[in-house]
């Protein structure tokens, strides 16, 4: 079961609203990803507290063995 | 703590650095595992590889353990350290060789700075 770039945005702009989201699909195949999300939340935290956020927005829908999203190369920001 | 927990916790406090990955160093068998066992393996860090595919309590143990739902994951002295991602980040910035000389972990100084001009 694949999933659309934009059901992923919606699931990251549920838990972060006023985020900066770009989802580019990397292979066509609804299951490879690239996700940048840049968010003033993410001020102060390092990179491991920033993208456990963002994983848990989406919800399980990246556990390997019965997620729908196999890979999602992550990138958190903070905005400039 | 159940015994998937309590195994994670025995080996990542057991080995310096250790890699949850799929397959092994010699063979891994997912592209993101395959890149950073690749990383270590050329930095020459001597590291523990354990196969979640090999094992499915383990497999699930460690993303709860970490609460991270992806593999590889890569601990240093006990500590989270990151996916693929991060660590990719982690080696193109320098960040990895920094955690490695704080803890203590023997690496080829110079293979690092190659990969960096690599991919400069």
């Amino acid at each position: 079961m694949a999933m659309q770039a934009h059901e992923i945005e919606a699931l990251i702009r549920e838990t972060f609203p006023d985020a900066q989201i770009t989802i580019t699909d990397l292979a066509g195949d609804g299951n490879h990803y690239a996700a940048e999300v840049i968010d003033e939340s993410f001020r102060g935290k390092n990179r491991v507290q920033q993208q456990r956020a963002v994983y848990a927005a989406l919800k399980g829908k990246m556990d390997g063995s019965h997620g729908e999203l196999h890979a999602l190369a992550l990138t958190t920001k903070v905005p400039q | 703590m159940s015994d998937a927990t309590t195994q994670i916790d025995e080996t990542v406090k057991a080995n310096d650095v250790v890699l949850y990955m799929k397959g092994t160093k010699e063979m891994p068998q997912c592209g993101f595992s395959s890149r950073v066992a690749g990383v270590l393996n050329y930095m020459g860090v001597e590291y523990a590889d354990i196969n979640v595919l090999a094992d499915e309590n383990i497999r699930q143990g460690i993303k709860d353990y970490s609460d991270w739902p992806t593999i590889p994951q890569l601990y240093v002295k006990g500590e989270f350290v990151g996916g693929c991602d991060i660590i990719t980040e982690m080696t193109l910035s320098g960040e990895l060789d920094t955690l490695f000389d704080d803890n203590g972990v023997v690496y080829d100084k110079e293979a690092a700075h190659k990969i960096r001009e690599a991919n400069g």
